[in-house]
């Protein structure tokens, strides 16, 4: 297959090391990974911060960047990114009367998958030790993303490939449904609230005894990284494409906890 | 008399408590100090979210259910005026007497006159959120009349001299040696070595309130349900307070909002699936009352109906945020809140509070009113309570909606951009080109420099410090994925090789973090 990646804003600025591991993961399976140039974001903070406005020219450039291009699906480390092409994309081209924009948005978002979608319902992994050959040693969380869970009904999909990872000891975390606090500008706006929420999320982490939290969203990870790393927690954050493209030959390196710094190295991949 | 209620031209705005009158973030701030309140949040959020979701997991429909009694309601919210005029009919005919109260102020103006009449000056109460919405106790205590709470967490609130925290369990910020206090305190003869025991707290309560019942000339309910077809009103609750007060006084007066409307007797049949479960986590409540005006010599002789709209056409003629009007208050979306659960009830002012109070007050003000503007955002749009609501309101659609209805406004009164506006236009700048952002993503090492030996950012200024306070931000990467993707293309091809041999997604490792 011909695979376009939307490496999401996010990822691109801040976390390189998922997008190559979704990249990795991808071209190990033999599918061929393109990279539309034209791409930015997908505009969920403007949306969801209600500038609607100025959302409008960030899902217009979203999708002729998309539409421009010749591939069989598109793909996103991402389920809240995922969640705002397919469903606020039309939304607002509904919104402002752009009947051409929103033809356009529903064939860039029908489309569109999160990562463990393609990989479960379109390329068919399930077993990521025997597919993917993937080789993680280490005991790792999860917490499963709200857009992701309830707007994508992602079900157990990244969960499952994390259990298949060999050498992984997989800790279910407690609450793991409850919100992580995140909530895009909300964290700013009621920053007090997040905390509180956030801190919630860190205790349930750290009564796992993981040293890794898995989770599929960058910046719900950037948050409870960021809360982690501020508690001085020895747990952190980690991107499950990250643990899925870590092999025998190429393990994903935990560096130090250097005062609980998020960022993981992909290593020499 | 009938009354066309095509949407006017002037839509009058919801009153009473239906505002907030700080900001969500500030009295969130606020409650969030409140250890006992959490505590006590968490335990009874917790208790019947569980209960909830084991009696919907029994019941193979489920999902039919929701989808029909979303349906119903769209179909009441369609047909409004129409239903109104039919079931003022088949009201009328059985003897009640209807009245049309456009807002709060209306609406205790008119019960007054109906208490008035009766020359009474105390009455009991059935628990009832229109009532509190119009603050139909504290103007009737105004006016000399006593109007006293008969459902035990009412009581235990009212006794308190308190607000309801919650649209279920109005006392869900009181535990029991709290209670206790207050009982101690209020009630005339409870006895001095009164313990927390919950049979006891019971005991004493229904004494205090059998008296009132057997002496009550005038009861005051809201209703549940109000069916066009019939002209029957509905109460469901638990504890057979409200049965007493709909049976026993010569007087009943009940106070419904115009959307509590249901087209037939059959559509019954779905609520009453849909609301105990969603609400106590009961398969059925306990008491279920159905009253169609005047029932011969047996009960209420005296039956008034006061039909509230304060600010629900105003609801109704937004496209968007109409579907708020379908809630049955069943309170399931605030027992899924994670807001909710650690702020509480009063966090948002009126007397909805939780994700639909979020949504309803500004629906019923405007979002320019006091401060409900800021409710909108007492939300990180996890989307628990639109799986959770028995009619499928899509709370986080219409919260994001009424989010840009208030930058709109916003913008339409300043003349000067904020902080955050500021943000937003330069980041719809940066993000709505690759080449632009490709440009910015120049400037990442100098992040990295700002992150310093920890490789993690700790303080920001302004908004971003909303950030910092509780949160690092890792160093940020020496450069963005797609300077890495156009180095390995670059490199692919001075190699003359095809893309989908071996990945070298870097070429360049130089082994440091945040590569």
């Amino acid at each position: 297959m011909r695979i376009a990646l939307f490496s999401t804003c996010i990822v691109d600025a801040m976390y390189p090391s998922t997008a190559r591991a979704t990249v990795e993961i991808l071209e190990r399976l033999g599918h061929t990974v393109i990279f539309p140039k034209g791409q930015a974001c997908c505009g969920q903070m403007h949306v969801n911060s209600g500038y609607f406005k100025d959302a409008l020219p960030v899902v217009r450039n979203h999708v002729a960047a998309f539409l421009q291009e010749d591939y069989d699906a598109a793909v996103a480390p991402s389920g809240s990114c995922v969640a705002s092409v397919k469903h606020q994309h039309p939304m607002l081209a509904n919104r402002c009367g752009d009947d051409g924009l929103a033809a356009d948005a529903e064939e860039v978002g029908a489309k569109t998958y999160e990562l463990s979608q393609l990989l479960t319902d379109v390329l068919g992994v399930t077993n990521a030790a025997e597919q993917l050959g993937s080789y993680f040693p280490h005991k790792v969380t999860y917490h499963p993303s709200c857009h992701g869970m309830r707007l994508l009904r992602l079900g157990d999909r990244q969960q499952n490939l994390l259990q298949t990872v060999d050498g992984l000891e997989f800790a279910p975390l407690p609450e793991a449904d409850q919100c992580c606090g995140f909530g895009g500008t909300f964290s700013i706006k009621n920053s007090d609230v997040s905390t509180a929420m956030l801190n919630d999320k860190a205790d349930a982490i750290e009564a796992t005894g993981a040293s890794l939290c898995a989770g599929g969203d960058a910046s719900c990870l950037m948050h409870i990284g960021g809360g982690l790393s501020r508690r001085g927690s020895q747990a952190r954050t980690v991107h499950f494409a990250e643990i899925l493209a870590s092999t025998r030959e190429k393990p994903l390196v935990i560096p130090e906890a250097q005062g609980g710094v998020v960022v993981l190295n992909g290593g020499t991949r | 008399m009938s009354v066309n209620l095509g949407i006017p031209a002037v839509r009058s705005s919801g009153e009473g408590n239906l505002f907030a009158h700080e900001k969500f973030q500030s009295a969130a701030k606020r409650e969030l100090k409140n250890e006992q309140l959490r505590a006590n949040l968490r335990h009874a959020t917790h208790t019947i979210r569980d209960k909830r979701l084991n009696v919907v997991s029994e019941l193979p429909d489920w999902e039919e259910l929701r989808e029909s009694g979303s349906r119903i309601k769209e179909n009441v919210m369609a047909r409004l005026p129409e239903l109104l005029e039919q079931f003022e009919a088949a009201f009328t005919a059985r003897g009640g007497v209807i009245h049309w109260a456009n807002d709060a102020t209306e609406a205790n103006a008119i019960v007054t006159s109906l208490i008035r009449a009766t020359g009474e000056t105390e009455v009991v109460k059935v628990k009832s959120m229109a009532t509190q919405e119009i603050g139909l106790n504290e103007h009737l205590e105004s006016l000399g009349i006593n109007a006293i709470e008969t459902d035990l967490a009412e009581l235990i609130v009212q006794l308190g001299h308190d607000r309801p925290s919650h649209i279920l369990v109005p006392a869900i910020h009181k535990n029991r040696t709290q209670i206790r206090d207050i009982f101690r305190a209020e009630i005339p003869n409870a006895s001095p070595d009164l313990t927390d025991n919950p049979k006891e707290l019971a005991a004493t309560a229904r004494a205090y309130l059998r008296e009132k019942f057997l002496n009550a000339k005038v009861a005051i309910s809201g209703a549940n349900f109000g069916i066009a077809e019939t002209g029957t009103l509905g109460v469901v609750e638990s504890e057979g307070n409200g049965r007493m007060c709909l049976t026993l006084p010569e007087t009943l007066i009940t106070v419904m909002g115009i959307e509590k409307i249901l087209p037939r007797w059959e559509d019954l049949g779905v609520f009453m699936q849909l609301l105990p479960r969603s609400s106590t986590g009961e398969r059925m409540n306990p008491y279920s009352s159905l009253w169609t005006g005047k029932n011969g010599p047996d009960g209420p002789q005296n039956i008034h109906l006061v039909m509230l709209d304060n600010g629900r056409t105003r609801a109704l003629a937004d496209k968007n945020g109409r579907s708020a009007l379908h809630c049955i208050r069943c309170s399931a979306c605030m027992n899924v809140c994670p807001v909710y659960e650690r702020t509480g009830g009063h966090a948002y002012g009126s007397t909805y509070p939780g994700p639909i109070g979020a949504i309803l007050s500004p629906l019923l003000t405007g979002i320019t009113a006091e401060e409900n503007s800021s409710l909108p955002y007492a939300s990180s749009l996890c989307g628990a309570c639109f799986d959770a609501c028995p009619v499928k309101i899509n709370i986080p659609e219409i919260l994001v909606d009424l989010r840009a209805q208030d930058v709109e406004a916003q913008h339409s009164v300043r003349k000067a951009p904020t902080e955050m506006d500021v943000l937003m236009k330069g980041a719809s700048w940066a993000l709505s080109s690759g080449t632009r952002l490709k440009f910015l993503e120049k400037g990442l090492p100098a992040g990295r420099l700002l992150a310093g030996k920890d490789q993690r950012i700790s303080w920001l200024p302004g908004i971003a410090g909303g950030w910092t306070s509780s949160r690092d931000i890792p160093a940020p990467p020496q450069s963005s994925f797609r300077d890495q993707w156009a180095q390995r293309e670059k490199f692919q091809k001075s190699q003359g090789s095809q893309q989908s041999q071996q990945s070298q997604a870097s070429q360049k490792p130089t082994g440091k973090q945040g590569e």
